[in-house]
């Protein structure tokens, strides 16, 4: 059992430069390390709380947006809707009357169809008749002291 | 083991064998003023290397993302002193933890010496270096335990002269705790109060280790099949000496050093 005086002062300068190696080399980076870490922890903890609440406001926003999306889709519905029923309103009365002007047009082609027939047969009629009475009178007078007559009597008719 | 060196020695041999250093001359005064202890300066460095290096690696692959097992090991030991150090010490801390964390990683490597095979590396160096004498547990040598006390004293005055300034160092030293009146009482008083600390921290640690290793020795003597109960017991026993001297060092160094940080004056007033 000894205590030695130099190795007493040999181990108190291996000590000191172990220490101040400790110190500047081993210490700070990892405490940075630790106190960086727990920022990170401390920061995540509080993005992740945030994003907790923005979620739920989101969430709510959201459900409110469904609700007036529905809202005016039912009122965009109930539009069309009207407006269908409009158009066919429209439709059926523009069918209307173009029927009753179909309608009144052929009556008017039917009518004057008839006249120009009236006017046609009368006007053979008279022609018969002249020439009826040509071949009569062809016999006793000449056709045209009595054209005159007949054309006034076809006028008549 | 033990057989083949002892069965040539005496018991008595063969224990002092153990207890003698690798040394530079052959002094064998109780204190030596010119015997270098060169076993325990070799060990006690190597494992102090050891230390570095092994904290160095972690400092440098250090991340505040997710850490790797060394990492988080190196990390534990860290918030572990850093901890105790905050508990007791108020002011920056940037000297007075790495110093805590060198001395308890320190000893602790030092006293876990303890727990290889007593014979193991003397055997080594008898017949395969060729060394007269080793002792491997550096705790077991007063120079390296006074190495490191007197650091610590060392220290103390430091931080008492930074906190109450030489003058009013020298005031408490000479008026408390009795006053002015009872000056020599002061000083009797405090110099024993001053001197006890290294004392105190350096043969505590010395004497726990310096008796584990005797014990290991004094087993090492024993019949081999009657080794193996009280080897293992004492073994076992010794993970928490171990571990437990060395915390005691760290924490007394703590509390020595928070104590000299802190200002008298200001702490009556409380």
């Amino acid at each position: 059992m000894q205590a030695s005086i130099p190795s007493i002062v040999g181990q108190m300068i291996v000590f000191a430069i172990f220490v101040w190696f400790t110190m500047k080399f081993v210490w700070p980076p990892i405490t940075k390390a630790l106190d960086e870490r727990q920022k990170r922890i401390a920061d995540g903890l509080a993005a992740a709380e945030k994003g907790q609440k923005a979620l739920a406001e989101a969430s709510k926003s959201g459900d409110d947006a469904l609700k007036a999306a529905r809202a005016q889709a039912q009122d965009i519905v109930a539009a069309a809707n009207k407006q269908a029923t409009q158009l066919v309103e429209q439709a059926r009365a523009d069918a209307e009357s173009e029927k009753a002007r179909i309608v009144a047009a052929g009556h008017a082609e039917v009518v004057r169809e008839v006249t120009q027939a009236k006017d046609a047969l009368r006007r053979q009629v008279g022609e018969l008749a002249v020439a009826g009475a040509a071949k009569i009178l062809k016999r006793e007078i000449n056709a045209g002291a009595h054209a005159e007559l007949i054309s006034e009597l076809a006028a008549k008719v | 083991m033990s057989a083949e060196s002892g069965a040539a020695k005496t018991p008595a041999e063969y224990v002092s064998h153990h207890l003698m250093h690798l040394t530079s001359n052959h002094d064998t005064g109780f204190v030596s003023m010119s015997n270098w202890h060169i076993d325990t300066l070799f060990f006690s460095t190597v494992l102090g290397l050891i230390f570095l290096t092994l904290f160095r690696i972690a400092a440098v692959r250090a991340t505040s993302g997710v850490p790797g097992g060394l990492q988080n090991f190196v990390e534990i030991i860290i918030e572990f002193v850093d901890n105790s150090v905050k508990d007791s010490f108020k002011g920056d801390r940037s000297f007075i933890a790495p110093f805590a964390l060198t001395i308890f990683c320190w000893v602790f490597l030092w006293n876990c010496m303890d727990l290889v095979p007593v014979d193991l590396l003397p055997l080594f160096g008898e017949h395969v270096l060729g060394l007269h004498a080793l002792r491997v547990v550096p705790s077991a040598d007063m120079s390296a335990t006074f190495a490191l006390s007197l650091s610590v004293f060392f220290f103390i005055f430091w931080y008492s002269f930074k906190s109450k300034g030489v003058v009013g160092f020298a005031k408490e030293f000479l008026t408390h705790p009795f006053g002015a009146k009872l000056l020599p009482f002061n000083i009797i008083l405090n110099t024993v109060e001053y001197l006890a600390k290294p004392l105190s921290l350096a043969l505590r640690l010395f004497g726990n280790l310096y008796a584990g290793e005797l014990i290991f020795i004094l087993i090492a003597l024993l019949p081999w099949w009657a080794q193996v109960i009280p080897g293992m017991g004492w073994m076992i026993f010794h993970i928490l000496v171990v571990t437990l001297q060395a915390f005691i060092f760290m924490t007394l160094t703590i509390v020595y050093l928070s104590m000299a940080n802190e200002n008298h004056d200001d702490a009556e007033h409380h």
